[in-house]
């Protein structure tokens, strides 16, 4: 099997709306993901940070540069990557149970080990009792805990996220991001986990890569110097504090830049 | 009390019915009183006649219902996906969407000649465009997350579209299915009264152009009785296939 490291390579692309003058929403960006590696994507709403994770999960068209996995240019969705999306993005027409299997089914598991498998993902993130649940009938934490364990259940080498807990309560986030670490140690991936959280950036992260404002760009990549698994004792060290202000003054000044865009009309 | 609150409207519409014709507010010829409509009723219903005719009309309504609805979903859904038979069928359906269906009916007769068919095919028309248009609007508005998220899964675009776009779109097209089914009884009374020969449209024609008001009115307010029940009878089904929703 090849490897997970992904690599973009000075890949732009232009939002082309159905009405009104094409946006440049990408500008050269170039980045290593590293095998096993959790990277976290920072910057101000629409500077193009879910497009690049869009473009990598293959569901848009890379029309400039390239993307490649394990050394492969992507040429479309496939399995291997793995996707979280903030509003759920749930088939609500299946039950919980029903929405794990969806993948597995895909996979043309055998029917006995689908089962089993999706009651093992099922009790991986606490909802047992709720697999004949549709989706209307679970809160967002739960809904979220239902993603992640479908899109985790078919095994994939890569994890995408685009702001998977945006839509979360405070308390609730904070235990998403308990059982996102716990379950990493247990199957480690690597993640491209996209956010305009500096504080959820630093404490998953290994390395935190800031964009611009739109069109985006790589403005710095800054390693978090975690070592191993974050625990919530971190969040109160210096340098996680260090850390948080640095790259808030770094994403600040592209939000403030976002903000004049918007008021421009851009 | 509830009850009594909705069904009252419909109780007090009776009781007109019953008194204004035998008060000759109104000329019992024109408007027979409503007890004698029920006894001419119970006549067609033991002669055979509403049960034969009944039953005529039902299965022509269900095969052109049927019809429009598989035949409607699929064209709206495929529209929707590909943007050649949308460009090749839209501007038909726009153009055959103003049109009121029934002119369609002695077309049909020509064409197909003066039985079931006939019938079937208007009925099948009339039902068709709700049909895709809530097939098309259902499968356009799909949310694009949920097609990356299968396809990410591992479906093909073919797979994607029978497994995920059909049944987000489902809330749409049962709307959609609704609208069909008040439309297919129009075409089929309408079709029976042009094509004649069987059906309950036909019955009431038939009794009308023979001065058998009160028989008359017993089959308009069995076709009326059957639409109501039929449209009932589809809401409770189409709430308990979209559970999920609530």
């Amino acid at each position: 099997m090849a490897g997970t490291e992904i690599s973009f390579e000075r890949v732009s692309h232009t939002y082309r709306p159905p009405r009104g003058r094409p946006v440049p929403a990408l500008e050269e960006v170039s980045l290593a993901v590293r095998e096993r590696e959790f990277m976290a994507l920072l910057g101000p709403s629409g500077c193009g940070k879910s497009t690049l994770l869009y473009l990598l999960g293959g569901f848009l068209p890379v029309e400039q540069g390239q993307i490649s996995v394990g050394g492969v240019p992507v040429r479309g969705p496939g399995p291997d990557r793995g996707i979280v999306f903030q509003n759920f993005a749930l088939f609500p027409w299946k039950t919980v149970r029903q929405n794990i299997l969806y993948g597995l089914e895909k996979q043309r598991m055998p029917r006995a080990e689908r089962e089993r498998r999706a009651q093992e993902f099922v009790d991986l993130v606490h909802l047992g009792g709720f697999e004949d649940s549709y989706p209307s009938q679970l809160s967002g934490g739960m809904k979220q805990r239902v993603a992640i364990a479908r899109t985790l259940a078919i095994d994939p080498a890569i994890l995408l996220m685009d702001e998977p807990f945006g839509a979360l309560d405070a308390q609730t986030r904070g235990l998403m991001h308990e059982e996102l670490l716990s379950i990493m140690e247990r199957r480690p991936k690597t993640v491209v986990f996209v956010t305009h959280d500096v504080r959820e950036a630093v404490y998953l992260a290994d390395r935190v890569a800031v964009m611009s404002a739109r069109p985006g760009r790589i403005k710095e990549i800054v390693e978090t110097g975690h070592e191993g698994r974050p625990g919530p004792e971190i969040v109160k060290s210096r340098a996680f504090a260090e850390k948080v202000d640095y790259l808030w003054d770094s994403v600040r000044k592209e939000a403030l830049l976002a903000q004049a865009q918007k008021a421009g009309g851009a | 009390m509830s009850a009594l609150r909705r069904y009252a409207p419909l109780l007090l519409l009776a009781l007109l019915w019953e008194a204004a014709p035998r008060l000759h507010l109104v000329d019992p010829r024109s408007l027979p009183p409503m007890s004698e409509v029920a006894v001419a009723w119970w006549r067609l219903l033991i002669s055979g006649d509403l049960a034969t005719e009944g039953l005529s009309s039902l299965l022509n309504l269900l095969a052109g219902l049927l019809l429009g609805i598989v035949i409607g979903t699929a064209l709206g859904v495929l529209m929707a996906w590909y943007r050649a038979i949308d460009d090749l069928v839209h501007p038909l359906i726009r153009a055959l969407y103003p049109m009121p269906k029934s002119a369609l009916i002695p077309v049909m007769m020509i064409w197909l000649g003066l039985g079931a068919a006939s019938k079937i095919a208007s009925i099948f028309i009339g039902c068709l465009l709700p049909v895709v248009l809530s097939a098309y609007n259902g499968a356009r508005g799909v949310d694009r997350v949920l097609i990356w998220s299968a396809r990410a899964a591992g479906a093909s675009p073919r797979e994607v579209l029978w497994e995920v776009v059909l049944p987000a779109a489902m809330p749409e097209i049962l709307a959609g299915v609704r609208n069909a089914l008040a439309l297919s009884f129009i075409l089929l009374v309408s079709s029976e009264f042009i094509i004649g020969q069987h059906g309950l449209g036909y019955l009431i024609s038939f009794l009308g152009e023979g001065g058998a008001y009160d028989a008359m009115f017993a089959g308009v307010a069995t076709v009326a009785a059957v639409g109501f029940l039929a449209d009932r009878l589809y809401l409770l089904a189409m709430r308990k296939a979209l559970l999920w929703r609530e």
